[in-house]
């Protein structure tokens, strides 16, 4: 059985019954995991909570950070200070320069582009290519498929159905998530898969992006995260304690 | 000769603000099939409403089984019905009534 994440649901981290309510929906639809991102100043005692949360529930919790830089440079700043705090890291790249960057560094997991805007979405076959070789993946949020009507959906509909075809092309990872503020906008993973079809996603590969897909990247991270961890294959078995 | 006619019937849970019944659900489905595949699409959707109940918010629909997909990334696409906020869950998809019940948990 398909164990179904979520890796972008996102309620307003203030108000914690909307946060408990979307968790226990996400329950009910079947997913296993769920990713909330979170401010980078977020505290320990917030994510417990949230862990706390999402334990109740029966569903796993995963902590996400999102950052939407200006430039290069900016990127590379918020990853050296933040990425060690949080399991999946995505960026938002809203210029050539920034998805350029955030595609070929191994410490960036997804890459998000722009819903309303089609012409920040960078994603072409060099920005493919890159990905391809940082183990990044492609994150496709649901929520302004459904928000989104008449020709701007028309146009992110062919946009994705672009994006979607050089993905597979270069075997980048695509990551369907649900991107939803509110329950309205909360849909179960065959419900997502069924939507997917509309920028020619088979059901299959949607299905893989909806599971297999999001949970190699986060037992990825966990492993890198661990302080048994030392490089991909290496990690400490036995520690010697010295007196 | 008769030709057997293939249908699937879709199991749908509404989660509005606002009571609906039979006909604004399928305005809404309607609504959406025409919006995402036109009207010769919905033309092709075989769409009909079978079973509403408003008390528990489910409602059973039957399309033509070439449309199913359609019809389900119509209904999922829904975000409101009589201009409120609401959202269509499949519930369970099959070939017959007596098996959607079954999978769907439904009792008719």
């Amino acid at each position: 059985m398909k164990r179904f994440v979520d890796l972008h649901l996102h309620p307003s981290i203030k108000d914690f019954d909307q946060v408990e309510r979307m968790i226990v929906k996400s329950s009910e639809l079947g997913y296993r995991l769920v990713g909330i991102p979170l401010p980078p100043s977020v505290t320990q005692d917030e994510i417990s909570l949230l862990r706390k949360i999402c334990k109740d529930a029966k569903i796993g919790f995963v902590a996400r950070v999102d950052f939407a830089p200006k430039t290069p440079g900016e990127l590379l700043q918020d990853l050296r200070r933040f990425r060690r705090r949080f399991e999946i890291l995505s960026v938002t790249c809203t210029s050539k320069g920034v998805a350029r960057q955030a595609a070929k560094d191994r410490r960036v997991d997804l890459l998000s582009f722009p819903a309303t805007d089609i012409h920040k979405r960078f994603f072409d076959r060099a920005e493919a290519e890159l990905a391809s070789k940082a183990l990044s993946g492609l994150e496709i949020e649901m929520a302004p498929l459904l928000s989104l009507s008449g020709s701007s959906r028309i146009r992110l509909l062919s946009r994705l159905r672009r994006e979607v075809a050089i993905a597979k092309r270069f075997n980048v990872p695509v990551v369907i998530s649900s991107g939803a503020m509110n329950e309205y906008l909360m849909r179960s993973p065959h419900d997502y898969a069924a939507l997917a079809t509309l920028f020619d996603m088979p059901l299959p590969y949607a299905l893989h992006a909806l599971s297999e897909d999001p949970l190699a990247i986060v037992e990825r991270n966990r492993e890198k995260l661990s302080p048994d961890y030392v490089a991909p294959g290496v990690r400490v078995v036995r520690r010697k304690t010295c007196v | 000769m008769s030709r057997h006619v293939r249908r699937r019937y879709l199991a749908l849970k509404i989660v509005s603000e606002q009571p609906v019944n039979g006909g604004d659900i399928m305005d809404a489905v309607w609504k959406a099939v025409v919006q995402l595949f036109g009207e010769y699409g919905a033309s092709q959707a075989g769409l009909s409403l079978i079973e509403c109940n408003s008390q528990k918010n489910y409602a059973i629909v039957r399309c033509s089984h070439t449309a199913a997909d359609m019809v389900r990334a119509s209904v999922v696409s829904i975000t409101e019905i009589k201009e409120k906020p609401a959202a269509i869950h499949v519930l369970g998809v099959s070939g017959t009534l007596r098996a959607l019940r079954k999978k769907a948990l439904l009792q008719g």
